[in-house]
């Protein structure tokens, strides 16, 4: 998502830090890109015009132009813009952030600025939401996305079917209802709740729903609920009828949050549609899906700049899981190419507890890491996401990482290996001899030589980790280049395997950027 | 002729919002007026904000300017003009017609795809009820195995509209009721099979891949189909619509377009932009909520309708 936008302000930068001087002239030029480049990503004209016209206010007036480092000072505003304009708090970037983008300073600068959760729990429960959108934009699939956030903190869900149009929608979300109550992680309930009868065909049942939703209400507060979702009928703002519809819901069921969800590809109209729903419903926040799709999403900066209602979440994948909190800050940086190291860490933590990462430090300090460990980490690694989306979160990752085609069945490979060896050999790969090579290779459906490549790698990775451990900051950085540069084999890389070219195509740009 | 006048109703009440929003703006922004930078750089915003993308705002802006600065052209009634003559050759009649297998070749395959939520399964359920109305008898194949509740929505469509459906397991290979929905057209002898396939964004790799092979199932099976891949664009996408069309096409071989839900207050206006990249022809276009709501595509009537208010 947003790889141009970034492209095109990393380019920027690049250009305005080779000059010495800017002048009032280069700062317009680039504020040109920016606009060719924010309208190719969907962002509405007028967001647009105000956006750059803005940035333009505030270089010329911290005269940006008599600054010692222009392009630093410029990534600066710029970002300070986005954030607001992505529906943070406007705030400063500290200098050393846009220079270095160092993992520890981001890390502090970010953590600093928490908020309250994006779902309030209202007492007594239940916290009602609805739902609403255009057709086709995702409802139903992220009411199950909602429910499975709840679940895993603890808070009970029904899931009320007021689609009664489409066809098949009330099955769908009933579907969806169940995975996630037995699928998906968490130790709440996910009920749910429909009126099947009362489906028709479109146009055929307006106003149905409405009771539909009163006697869901109902329900959830006999069975004690924490939270109900109503799941409505996907329909054209134009549609007077239709939203009438959704007014009457709003009035007899009076949700405590009304949440518009917008296809994050939408183009100049997103900004139309949710004007009408906004004025109808008072929406109390967005969700922005499909946003794993691409370059695009400038529906996120125009959306909340016309509704004044912030982005809550986006939907970033195909599975119930695949919903993440949306932070304007974090967005904003992933923008400028700095990465999001804060979402990554809480990946991470959503995953591993500290004590375990604990003990596996010690361990690869002492040289002492197996198989075994190497395993656990890589799945637990998976189990954060695709690796892609991963790498992305990293400060000057995600550009590099654009037409790189990381295939997450390589992993499986890589799984199949070590599972594939005996418990002695987990424990001391250095006793693979080439029978056994042979072995674990028929057994895992791979060749000898990745036995091989895999076992050379993880022996280099645990002497280095041992030597880093007792190295000062400045040695581990040289440690960690020799790594990149003089490895014992060319084809160092632990997602190297037969017949891809992707993987070495990282390598020599990554060398490339080093020089 | 009746036939006719519905067509021309039904694509202006679709078009209605198309008109009001942007292009009836156009054209009261236009006519009357004497052209001057002014009005150019405001006509360069109203092409934006319809969607047709920077690149053929830009196209058309630079040679309306040359052309102003020549002499040839005064005023916005030129300017409008030319914009409708522009926009009007981009789509020569010969590649809007519906590809068919030749005659006693089997029957035709048509295969639907398109990014999540974009309308294919309704869309399919108009295609079906347009050649069903033309006498032609159809079976539909419910390839999307993957989204909860798809197989029966197509199954609700298909008891509608009195037509048969082949499908598979949820959660089970769409290459294989591609298969079983190829092998049940030929024994049959159905005229058009129409197939639906899961909604996937372009980014992901390995779905776009899948696709390939549902194609080199119905390829084997058929020779020569699928003889149409419909790529269902949502007329509110902005200009992600061009990187999918671009993508489709590697993967799949997209021979034209379906555009859904114009009888929203959006403007369409990324086919634009995406015939000028791609070449890619639009073939329908969907009006509204039921199977009638299709019409065939035709860029005169398009483009008068977007003009003429």
């Amino acid at each position: 998502m947003f790889d141009r936008l970034t492209d095109t302000f990393n380019g920027l930068f690049k250009k305005l830090s080779g000059q010495s001087a800017i002048s009032e002239k280069n700062v317009a030029d680039a504020m040109d890109e920016v606009r060719t480049a924010l309208l190719e990503a969907d962002v509405h004209l007028q967001v647009v015009n105000d956006f750059c016209e803005r940035v333009k206010q505030d270089a010329l007036g911290r005269q940006v132009t008599k600054s010692l480092k222009p392009a630093q000072e410029m990534i600066g505003i710029v970002h300070e813009r986005l954030v607001e304009l992505l529906g943070g708090r406007p705030m400063h970037m500290p200098k050393a952030l846009a220079e270095s983008g160092e993992l520890a300073v981001a890390s502090s600068v970010y953590a600093a600025g928490e908020e309250e959760p994006p779902i309030p729990r209202i007492s007594p429960g239940p916290t009602i939401i609805m739902m609403c959108g255009l057709q086709g934009s995702g409802k139903t699939t992220t009411c199950g996305k909602l429910a499975a956030y709840l679940k895993k903190r603890g808070r009970s869900v029904m899931l009320a079917a007021a689609d009664l149009q489409r066809p098949a929608a009330v099955e769908q979300l009933h579907t969806v209802a169940e995975q996630v109550n037995t699928d998906l992680p968490g130790g709440a309930q996910v009920h749910f709740y429909s009126e099947p009868d009362k489906v028709a065909a479109y146009g055929k049942a307006v106003g149905v729903a409405v009771g539909v939703c009163q006697r869901a209400l109902a329900a959830a507060q006999r069975q004690g609920v924490d939270t109900l979702i109503l799941d409505t009928a996907g329909r054209l703002h134009i549609n007077d009828e239709l939203m009438g519809e959704l007014e009457q819901v709003r009035r007899f069921v009076q949700p405590h949050q009304v949440y518009l969800v917008v296809d994050s590809m939408t183009g100049q109209d997103a900004v139309n549609s949710a004007k009408a729903f906004h004025e109808k419903l008072e929406i109390d926040g967005v969700i922005l899906t499909k946003y794993d799709s691409d370059t695009r999403g400038g529906a996120a900066l125009s959306v909340k700049h016309i509704t004044g209602a912030p982005i809550k979440f986006v939907g970033i994948g195909e599975k119930l899981d695949a919903l993440e909190e949306f932070h304007a800050e974090r967005v904003a940086g992933r923008i400028l190419g700095m990465g999001d190291v804060v979402s990554l860490v809480e990946k991470a933590q959503e995953q591993v507890s500290l004590e375990d990462a604990e003990k596996l430090q010690q361990k690869m300090a002492k040289g002492e890491m197996t198989m075994d460990d190497f395993l656990s980490q890589m799945r637990t690694l998976r189990k954060m996401g695709p690796l892609k989306q991963l790498l992305g979160l990293l400060p000057g990752v995600g550009s590099m990482m654009k037409e790189v085609n990381i295939d997450d069945k390589q992993l499986d490979r890589l799984e199949a290996i070590v599972c594939s060896m005996t418990k002695a050999e987990r424990r001391s790969p250095s006793m693979i001899d080439t029978p056994r090579r042979r072995r674990i290779a028929a057994g895992s459906g791979t060749q000898p030589n990745d036995v091989g490549q895999l076992v050379k790698q993880f022996e280099t990775v645990n002497k280095l980790s041992k030597q880093m451990a007792s190295m000062t900051t400045s040695g581990k950085m040289k440690a960690m280049k020799e790594l990149g540069s003089a490895s014992p084999d060319p084809g160092f890389n632990p997602f190297a395997s037969r017949g891809s070219t992707h993987s070495s195509s990282v390598k020599d740009r990554f060398k490339k950027r080093k020089r | 002729m009746a036939f006719f006048k519905s067509v021309i109703s039904k694509l202006k009440k679709g078009l209605e919002r198309t008109r009001e929003t942007l292009v009836t703006g156009l054209r009261s922004m236009l006519l009357g007026r004497r052209l001057d930078e002014g009005l150019i750089s405001e006509l360069e915003a109203r092409l934006l904000q319809s969607d047709v993308g920077v690149k053929t705002t830009a196209r058309l802006i630079t040679s309306i300017r040359e052309q102003f600065r020549a002499g040839k052209i005064e005023s916005g009634d030129q300017v409008l003009e030319f914009i409708k003559t522009d926009l009007k050759n981009l789509w020569p009649p010969a590649d809007r017609e519906l590809r068919t297998a030749a005659p006693g070749a089997g029957p035709t395959v048509i295969l639907m795809t398109g990014v999540n939520g974009v309308g294919k399964t309704t869309s399919i359920a108009k295609l079906c009820w347009l050649l069903r109305s033309q006498g032609r008898t159809v079976l539909l194949g419910a390839c999307d195995t993957f989204r909860a509740g798809a197989v029966r929505q197509l199954e609700i469509w298909s008891e509608r509209l009195g037509v048969d459906l082949v499908k598979g397991q949820q959660g089970g290979d769409p290459a294989a009721v591609a298969f079983d929905a190829c092998a049940a057209a030929k024994a049959r002898g159905v005229d058009v099979l129409i197939l639906d396939t899961a909604g996937r964004l372009h980014t992901q790799d390995s779905l776009m891949r899948q696709l390939s092979k549902i194609c080199g199932v119905v390829n084997r099976q058929i020779p020569g189909g699928p003889h149409e891949v419909l790529l269902v664009l949502d007329a509110t996408s902005g200009q992600s619509a061009l990187r999918q069309a671009e993508e489709f096409s590697k993967s799949a071989g997209v021979t034209g377009i379906f555009l859904a839900k114009l009888d929203g207050t959006a403007k369409g206006g990324v086919v634009v932009a995406i015939r000028d990249a791609t070449s890619i022809p639009v073939k329908f276009i969907g009006v509204g909520e039921t199977p009638e709501d299709i019409e065939t595509f035709e860029p005169a009537a398009f483009v008068d309708a977007l003009f003429s208010a």
